[in-house]
């Protein structure tokens, strides 16, 4: 378990600037989808990239700070029971931090199944029972309504995710080298 | 000088995990207390990481085997950890955006002492000392977008000095600094090397533009190894720098082609030590003896900027009156300071933004309602860093996205690639993956990937950016040889040598407006352009006072038209 | 484009003059009261009160015109929803039913459902003025020192601030990627197939990745150099020391974070008012 949870400063610095990426998407970066009116964000895909890379503290605080601040800057306060579940999302697509072989250069079928199935649970989690559960805690919102809303986010979000991510990490993948192989020309 | 050694390195050799070789071979050096010292070498070389040595980022963050012994103050640094290192090491980096992390001045440069605990009051009296000696004292809460180039590595200089360090490292200062702040950068670091009688190491390969002032010794390291520990004086008279692929002094090359015999007696290593006396004569023969008759060259309009304004709020103009006539053909330079309105130009040719007032010309057609994928198709736009540009695994699809995103069938891409992969010299790594290649190599990817939309301009920012000779040669090469194939070539850059030796034309940008619009050799020996543009003069035309020629301009032309005709003689 | 991430303007209020740690206790502390209380006496008076303070601070509409829009639209879409999705949830809540109008099916209109969907627009609404005042009159420079001081890791704080400081230049590296691209040929829009769009998002994203990847390296390496993370705590350059005035602040905050749940445990013997019984 403890290889999950090491932070060096190497942690702080890609959550803090992988929460701007992701308040950046979240705000600019909207793949419009089939249904109208609907959009895919590109950020969850951000954020289970810097997960797979830097952990899940890492993927955790980059959905809560991400999600806290761009909530704050457009409606002027945290919404906090959805600010929570982006941040229990992260956290758990942190689970395929090194298990997967992305940093040896390499992310194949196998790799890509894991990933895809931790971000699927991370989306469930986070959007099935996290987000609905704190706003009827909180809000008193009617079942029905929150999981309803709950079923559309965890299915875009994970898309956006599985896409974007699975992406992201094999063109990451290409960029990494093997142990004792550069040679100089 | 009999002191101790305060750096120590012995027998050390040093290899990168991910590397099948040693990047530092054997490296025996000794840095005594109090010295200044540079270091340079070709990239590539093993100089940075001898710098992440001496700070302890090697084997902190980069792991790696280490061999032989490094002492610093006496204590073996593989006993020390980065934290009780940067107590001697105060490192400055060349990013200087990445290292100013605090959100004002003040608090970036307290940053050393939150971690260490001091508490807010007494770090506040420690930040204010040493605002002044780095003359920051005034911008304590300014944030870092409030601030020049030269403001922000002045802060990260504030901010490794408040920890009273013994060694002063500074990484590259120069790499992204214009000419006049570059030579500030020098005179303060001197200063402080001379008011605190710190040790101070830096690590550059603008052997130039350090030389501005006075260092103790110059270690060039190549391929790893120490290929030369001597004094300014010496490693100019040597042919070293040329063997290793670095610049000389620009007029170090003048006196050479003037057949002066460069040796350590005339103290060549500063312009201001050059002893002049004996060989003045040489330089103003040779100067007399050349006469080359003024080349006219047809002159055919391919761009014409009219009446142009811009702004993005109604209140002040970014740009103001712009009026350009660019030829077929040229390769021309636009410069001036950050902010002066280059960048804002260079995207309003590309559609990037709409001008307020005015008019832009291609041959006869008026661009204003040209898209900006259209405009791609006649300007196209280079980016300074080609790593903001690509996004596709394989060089081919990169390519070919540009023409793919225009819906061309794949016959007709694969064509047009092709010819633009062979025009770049990219055809053998056609399969390659990109992640494989050089930056120089990328950078050629770039532009391929911009040239397959035929573009009859190509507007490039700053090309050579933190390249050293060889490289920036390379590309700027390459780069005449695209011009020579037809496409006219605007550079934006800061890059005197670049001016000098590749553009016959400058335009100098300062406040919206422009201020000059001349030959480079001009610009650059006229007092109130350079000032206007935080250029510096070049040392060619110090030389041709110092040897008394009156006309200096001229004495950097005829530079210029026979250092381009050496090299033409070389080709044929 | 502006280069701050919060347009915080110096003042010299009551307000402004107070410690950010204070303001970040005020704000944690009265949206915990509105958020756990049901009570539409309490939520009011709370609104009410951080409309006062709103205006204490001098802070004009126009600095808040777009986040009220944004909130407008988002309650106006929610009470909408509530109600097709659960017309009958007051009377759930409340077990009683005082029905005014019938309008078709199971959609009626009670008096209870109408107290629900108030309460709860309410409850959404109380916390904007108090995330605003305590944005707009923060100098960005205390987020991280208060975070801390209220018992977040230094760490995490720190990465707080590390987002405010690097998002101006991340957006910049972003406009300029994105205009690069789009002069390739790039189209966002919605006219491209919904696997392109994907496709084209990428072609923006990942430069700004790897450049951001690239920064994530050198600004690590320049904060380890300097003694980031070195011991169990750390001190802050922009940290107050609290004054009276704080104390005081604290204390009116705490005092209606202790009302709203007083009320709640011995006046409504729940998280709800109910009028109905």
């Amino acid at each position: 378990m403890k290889k999950y949870f090491e932070v060096s400063t190497k942690t702080i610095v890609a959550t803090g600037l992988g929460a701007a990426i992701f308040m950046l998407l979240f705000m600019y970066v909207k793949v419009p989808s089939p249904v109208p009116n609907t959009s895919f964000q590109t950020a969850y895909g951000v954020a289970a990239f810097f997960a797979t890379i830097y952990g899940p503290i890492a993927g955790g605080l980059i959905g809560f700070i991400g999600h806290a601040l761009n909530d704050a800057i457009q409606y002027g306060s945290p919404w906090w029971s959805w600010v929570i579940a982006s941040g229990v999302a992260g956290f758990i697509f942190g689970f395929a931090y090194k298990n997967t072989k992305v940093e040896e250069g390499e992310f194949k079928s196998k790799d890509i199944i894991k990933f895809n199935i931790i971000q699927i649970i991370g989306n469930a989690i986070a959007w099935l029972l996290v987000a609905p559960g704190l706003d009827i805690l909180i809000y008193k919102e009617p079942t029905d309504l929150v999981f309803a809303q709950g079923l559309v986010a965890a299915i875009s979000n994970a898309i956006s995710a599985g896409v974007i991510g699975t992406f992201f990490l094999i063109a990451y993948a290409s960029t990494r080298t093997k142990k004792g192989s550069i040679k100089k020309n | 000088m009999n002191k101790k050694p305060i750096i120590e390195f012995k027998d050390f050799t040093f290899q990168y995990y991910s590397q099948a070789e040693p990047t530092l071979h054997n490296i025996n050096l000794k840095i005594y207390s109090g010295e200044k010292v540079l270091i340079i070498g070709p990239s590539g070389s093993g100089k940075s990481t001898l710098g992440h040595c001496l700070n302890g980022l090697i084997p902190f963050s980069y792991k790696g085997d280490i061999r032989g012994s490094l002492k610093i103050n006496g204590m073996e640094t593989r006993d020390l950890d980065i934290f009780k290192l940067s107590r001697f090491v105060g490192t400055v980096l060349q990013d200087s955006d990445g290292q100013f992390v605090g959100l004002t001045v003040g608090e970036d440069m307290a940053f050393t002492l939150e971690n260490d605990r001091v508490p807010t009051e007494q770090m506040k009296e420690r930040v204010k000392e040493v605002a002044k000696m780095v003359d920051m004292e005034n911008f304590l809460t300014s944030s870092p977008y409030d601030l020049s180039g030269g403001q922000k590595q002045r802060t990260a200089l504030g901010g490794v000095m408040v920890n009273d360090v013994d060694i002063l490292l500074f990484d590259e200062p120069l790499a992204n600094l214009d000419p006049a702040t570059g030579k500030t950068a020098i005179e303060i670091i001197d200063r402080i090397h001379r008011d605190s009688n710190k040790t101070i190491i830096i690590i550059e390969h603008r052997l130039e533009d350090v030389l501005h002032r006075h260092v103790d010794r110059v270690i060039l390291i190549n391929d790893g190894r120490i290929v030369a520990d001597m004094n300014p004086h010496e490693i100019i008279a040597s042919s070293l720098l040329n063997d290793n692929g670095l610049r000389e002094p620009l007029y170090t090359t003048a006196l050479k082609y003037a057949g002066v015999n460069v040796t350590k007696e005339i103290l060549p290593g500063h312009l201001y030590s050059l002893k002049t006396d004996d060989i003045k004569d040489q330089v103003k023969n040779w100067f007399k003896s050349i006469d080359k008759e003024e080349e006219i060259k047809e002159e055919k309009p391919l761009l014409k900027i009219e009446n142009l304004d811009f702004s993005y709020d109604s209140r002040r103009k970014v740009l103001r009156n712009i009026n350009i006539t660019i030829n077929e053909g040229e390769m021309l330079a636009i410069v001036g300071k950050n902010g002066a309105g280059k960048s804002t130009l260079s995207k309003i040719l590309c559609g990037f933004e709409k001008h307020t007032k005015g008019r832009i010309f291609y041959k006869d057609e008026d661009l204003k309602d040209k898209t900006i994928k259209e405009r791609a198709e006649i300007i196209g736009f280079v980016m300074q860093n080609p790593n903001q540009m690509i996004s596709k695994n394989l060089i081919y699809d990169e390519v070919a996205l540009g023409l793919r995103l225009r819906n061309m069938d794949e016959e007709e891409i694969k064509e047009r690639v092709n010819k633009a992969l062979k025009v770049c010299g990219l055809l053998p790594f056609i399969d390659w993956p990109i992640s494989a290649l050089s930056y120089g190599q990328k950078k050629r990817v770039t532009i391929a990937s911009i040239l397959v939309l035929d573009p009859k301009i190509l507007i490039l920012d700053e090309p050579t950016a933190g390249q050293d000779y060889r490289h920036y040669s390379e590309i700027m090469e390459f780069l005449k040889h695209l011009n020579s194939l037809g496409v006219t070539i605007i550079f934006i850059t800061h890059d005197m040598h670049l001016m000098l030796e590749y553009t016959t034309r400058a335009i100098v940008l300062a406040d919206g407006e422009i201020v000059a619009d001349d030959r480079p050799s001009k610009i650059l020996t006229d007092k109130k352009t350079i000032e206007a543009a935080n250029l510096k003069e070049t040392s060619l035309y110090n030389l041709a006072q110092m040897v008394g020629i009156e006309d200096e301009t001229k004495f950097v032309q005829t530079f210029i038209d026979y250092e381009r005709w050496l090299k033409s003689k070389d080709e044929q | 484009m502006s280069n701050k991430l919060f347009s915080y303007n110096i003042l010299d209020t009551p307000i402004h003059r107070l410690s950010g740690l204070t303001k970040l206790i005020g704000f944690l502390l009265l949206t915990f009261a509105v958020m756990f209380s049901y009570d539409i006496r309490v939520i009011l008076a709370i609104t009410l009160f951080s409309f006062y303070v709103l205006k204490m601070a001098q802070i004009k509409y126009s600095q808040i015109r777009i986040m009220v829009i944004y909130v407008a639209v988002f309650i106006l879409i929610n009470m909408v929803l509530t109600y097709l999705f659960s017309p009958e949830e007051g009377v759930k809540i409340y077990g009683t039913r005082h029905e005014l109008v019938r309008i078709f099916g199971r959609y009626t209109i009670t008096l209870e459902q109408i107290l629900y969907q108030v309460t709860k627009a309410l409850k959404y609404v109380s916390v904007i003025p108090l995330g605003i005042i305590f944005l707009l009159t923060t100098n960005p420079s205390e987020f991280a020192s208060s975070l801390n001081r209220v018992g977040v890791n230094y760490k995490a704080a720190y990465a707080v601030s590390l987002t405010l400081r690097y998002f101006p230049d991340i957006q910049r590296e972003y406009i300029d990627i994105s205009l690069a691209q789009q002069a390739r040929g790039l189209d966002l829009s919605h006219k491209a197939k919904l696997v392109d769009r994907f496709k084209n998002a990428l072609v923006i994203i990942i430069p700004l990745i790897f450049s951001t990847m690239d920064r994530i390296e050198s600004i690590s390496n320049a904060m380890d150099l300097r003694g980031f993370g070195k011991y169990k705590t750390r001190t802050w350059y922009n940290s107050k020391k609290l004054a009276k005035e704080d104390f005081i602040a604290i204390l009116i905050s705490f005092l209606i974070f202790l009302l709203s749940i007083f009320v709640s445990i011995f006046i409504n013997k729940s998280r709800f008012y109910n009028p109905f019984i």
